[in-house]
């Protein structure tokens, strides 16, 4: 059943319907970046006017319907079938209202689109269905992470269909499309963990293309650079290595681990079986095999499956693909 | 010239019932080969409502799936496949021709006082090329279905598994059934209006046609082209969207849009004509800015084309551009905000009676009023950064779509019901229906809102607990809509049978439609009937002894 508890029930009560001291509103979650402003301004200017014309137009078929309801005897009234001035009136207020409207946006547009020159920028990949983060030293991680108060720039690109990065915290959106790159930019206002969506249907894994936006203060953040851009000096053993770069890279958006068949075949277990292609062919699995596959995906395309897979030739070093053979032999039957 | 054979009417068949337009003639043939514009909008209305229930079906079983997170009833792929599919049947073969081709093709000629449509054998045509462009959709339905969304975004639907063809044919015929219905409309209002009935004397459901007719005539081909390069992207290979091949996958959205954002005016605009028929006749008030009205008609079709890219501010197409679609959006804000404010102004010092199309009206007033405000947000550009594809953009099509369109259909189909089947249906069950798919529609949109805003993610099959109370909120409101819209099927065709005999004129309206008999002969009138001002209800008079009203001519 639904969690009807408290916590679930403070969402819907209790919190101002809007503030612009920095904290959230019914509406919107609190802003955590110095860009914030730029939707939230607009949209509580838009949201009061709404809330100011929706109880007038309320009131005003309430008032009528109650007043001049239709009574035995009584005759409606004539009155004017048209009026200049009160149509004047009622187009060019509302005309007026939204020219602001559409400048506060516009203004807040370009705030949103325009990084500073000295951002520190990081590369997106995107592709079904997981997110790669590339950092400035070639470092890689499957969830963003940045340092606080320091503008971060994304150059954003797509392997596949296209996708589109959402952080709400952050008031960021960008779709990520194959074939162009594309930029989004903000600065956190403090250190914590952000939800981070994929807002462009991009399929069956569509709604678990999820990661976090991780801010660390600044010596943090080097300190996770330093560790996770070392996977293979930093793990104490090739398959936890290999664990890692099978996570990093996405592999298991396609590829599960126990046995169950997705895009791709299931990875459990494999080294060994002899497989049959879609060329009729076949072959035992060992490392070569997979040496192979990872390089050169429509090399060997297993009976029943179509190539969907990028080629990983020149993005893993040798070493990186040892490292991901023995976790792969890891994954006992 | 509209002359028709005398003797028709009083000739009376041995039960009598007067000959009308469904008893004169019998078995399938005469009705699926009939030339009659009444046979074909009530083929029409039959045929939309079933895809109304088949798409209200799908909406209720992905709800069902969203009450909680993780998985309840289906995976990820059926998922895709029922809001793909909700969202294409309810767009093609429902919102699109429903108000025009269903209660349009039954309204508009006697309207002109005229026997028919001006064309009506492409009026039969076109309602046979919907029946082929539904099987189609049925043939994507049974063979493999559709996950691509009814956006059909490339390049993802260009490798998509699933019928992409197939349903692209459906739509394809389909647009053709939309252009031609708009070419008749067209036709017959320029062509067929009676002696003394000039532009400014027409109802302003025939404005709201004809503003209607001119955008399928002028944007549907251009969902056809647009259809036919995809197809040829995907049989062919030709580079024009694949990024693989040179192609650009941004182009195909400007494609889409500009067919599909002039396409809410197709919805919207028909459903608008019905609210300003409504309104007037159950407050018995002249509609207030009549003028006003039909201009913002027409003005709404036309800025309706130079306003898609707002669907695409976070797509990569140019700030610039962006920044100028933003500019022409608001323009149509304009229009609509008059409409509601002259709605309001019509009922002043009135005589209002809650009778359900009324009631539709004003729920219509308040749902759409809504669709309108929150559709500020969307087209301001830096809130549309935060909001774009989040349930905040399903939460206002839909309050403008269904609390727009489906609930103007809805007043529509109460108001003309005794026109066209010559029944009353029953006014309590009506009315309580009427409230009840109110309070269902906002319990199952308006939490859509505060979760869209807050960033959950539109076509999610699984989402975070933090959403959970929306969701399932708003899961018990489709639950409580479906039961409703239910009732309402239910007391309607209860009403063929056991209704009153409904009257020439239930409601007192001063529209031609009304002046002949209910259900109307084969040939609407015996001779073409005198045109006055349709919103002059002062010759409109309550004839207490049969429950009617009748125009009594010369009064004053």
């Amino acid at each position: 059943m639904v969690d009807f508890s408290v916590n679930t029930f403070s969402s819907l009560a209790g919190i101002p319907l809007a503030d612009l001291s920095g904290g959230g509103s019914f509406w919107l979650p609190p802003p955590e970046s110095v860009s914030a402003w730029a939707v939230d301004n607009v949209f509580y200017y838009i949201m009061y006017l709404s809330y100011f014309f929706f109880a007038l137009i309320f009131a005003v078929l309430v008032l009528f319907v109650v007043r001049y309801r239709r009574r035995p005897g009584v005759e409606p009234v004539k009155t004017a079938t048209h009026s200049l001035t009160l149509e004047a009136v009622w187009s060019l207020i509302p005309l007026g209202l939204v020219i602001v409207m559409f400048y506060m946006g516009f203004v807040g547009y370009v705030e949103l689109r325009s990084p500073p020159e000295q951002a520190y920028e990081i590369l997106v990949s995107a592709r079904k269905w997981s997110w790669q983060f590339t950092y400035p030293d070639g470092t890689m991680s499957t969830d963003l992470h940045v340092p606080v108060d320091e503008p971060v720039r994304l150059v954003m690109s797509s392997e596949d269909v296209i996708h589109s990065l959402s952080i709400p915290a952050f008031r960021v959106k960008m779709d990520v499309v194959p074939g162009r790159y594309t930029r989004t930019w903000f600065q956190a206002k403090q250190t914590g963990k952000y939800d981070l969506y994929c807002t462009e249907y991009c399929g069956t894994g569509h709604s678990d293309m999820l990661a976090s936006v991780v801010v660390h203060e600044p010596g943090d953040f080097d300190t996770w650079l330093a560790e996770a851009g070392d996977i293979l000096g930093s793990s104490a053993t090739p398959v936890e290595a290999g664990e890692k770069l099978f996570r990093i890279h996405g592999c298991g958006s396609c590829h599960s681990t126990d046995g169950t068949p997705r895009v791709g075949p299931s990875l459990k277990g494999i080294i060994g079986e002899t497989h049959r292609f879609e060329d009729g062919s076949s072959a035992k699995v060992d490392e070569t095999y997979i040496r192979q596959s990872v390089l050169e995906p429509g090399a060997k395309v297993r009976q029943g499956f179509k190539n969907q897979m990028p080629t990983y030739k020149g993005r893993l070093s040798d070493a990186e693909i040892t490292a991901l053979i023995q976790y792969l032999k890891s994954l006992s039957k | 010239m509209a002359t028709t054979v005398d003797g028709n009417i009083t000739d009376l068949p041995a039960d009598g019932t007067p000959v009308n337009y469904l008893n004169c003639d019998h078995g399938i043939r005469s009705w699926v080969f009939t030339l009659d514009h009444k046979r074909i909008g009530v083929m029409y209305l039959i045929s939309i409502m079933a895809s109304l229930g088949l798409g209200g079906l799908m909406a209720m079983l992905m709800r069902a799936e969203l009450a909680h997170p993780g998985q309840q009833l289906f995976d990820e792929n059926t998922y895709n496949q029922l809001f793909t599919l909700h969202g294409a049947v309810m767009v093609f073969l429902f919102i699109i021709p429903g108000i025009p081709a269903a209660l349009g093709n039954f309204v508009l000629p006697i309207m002109l006082g005229a026997k028919d449509v001006a064309f009506p054998r492409l009026n039969l045509f076109s309602y046979h090329l919907w029946v082929v462009g539904a099987l189609f959709f049925i043939l994507a339905l049974t063979t493999g279905g559709l996950d691509t969304g009814w956006t059909l975004y490339v390049p993802y639907a260009l490798h998509s598994d699933t019928r992409v063809l197939t349903a692209g044919m459906g739509a394809f015929i389909l647009g053709f059934s939309s252009i031609f219905t708009g070419v008749n409309f067209v036709a017959t209002i320029h062509t067929m209006r009676p002696p003394g009935m000039t532009w400014f004397k027409m109802p302003l459901f025939l404005w709201a046609l004809y503003a209607t007719a001119i955008i399928q005539v002028l944007a549907t081909p251009v969902l056809g082209i647009t259809l036919l390069l995809l197809s040829a992207e995907i049989l062919l290979g030709i580079g024009i969207f694949d990024p693989t091949r040179g192609g650009d996958p941004i182009l195909f959205q400007h494609f889409f849009w500009f067919y599909s954002h002039p396409a809410v005016y197709i919805m919207i605009l028909p459903a608008m004509g019905i609210i300003s028929e409504v309104i007037p006749t159950f407050s018995r008030k002249h509609i207030f800015g009549y003028h006003l009205i039909a201009y913002s008609s027409v003005a709404i079709a036309l800025f309706g084309f130079l306003v898609w890219g707002h669907h695409m501010f976070v797509s990569s197409q140019s700030q610039l551009a962006a920044t100028i679609f933003s500019l022409l959006t608001f323009s149509v804000s304009i229009p609509s905000a008059i409409k509601v404010f002259n709605w309001l102004a019509t009922m002043y010092k009135g005589s209002i009676a809650l009778d359900t199309p009324m009631v539709y009206s004003l729920s219509f007033i308040l749902l759409f009023g809504i669709g309108g405000l929150t559709g500020l947000f969307l087209a301001t550009l830096s809130t549309d950064v935060q909001l774009h594809d989040t349930y905040f953009v399903v939460a206002h099509f839909h309050y403008t779509m269904m609390g727009g369109t489906l609930i103007a259909f809805l007043a529509g189909l109460h108001y003309w019901w005794p026109k066209m089947t010559g029944r009353m249906y029953n006014e309590f069950w009506g009315r309580l229906c009427a409230v009840a798919v109110f309070f269902g529609f906002n319990l199952t949109f308006f939490p859509q809102f505060v979760m869209g805003s807050r960033g959950m993610p539109r076509r999610y099959h699984d989402y975070p607990a933090k959403f959970e109370i929306f969701h399932f909120l708003s899961t018990m409101g489709s639950f409580l809509m479906g039961m409703a819209l239910l009732g309402v099927l239910l007391y309607l065709l209860y009403s063929l049978f056991k209704g009153a005999r409904a009257p020439a004129n239930p409601w007192g309206s001063a529209t031609l439609e009304w002046e002949c008999s209910s259900p109307p002969p084969k040939e609407n009138f015996a001779e073409t009937p005198t045109v006055s001002d349709p919103y002059d209800y002062d010759p409109i008079k309550y004839d207490a002894e049969k429950h009617c009203y009748h125009r009594i001519p010369n009064v004053e």
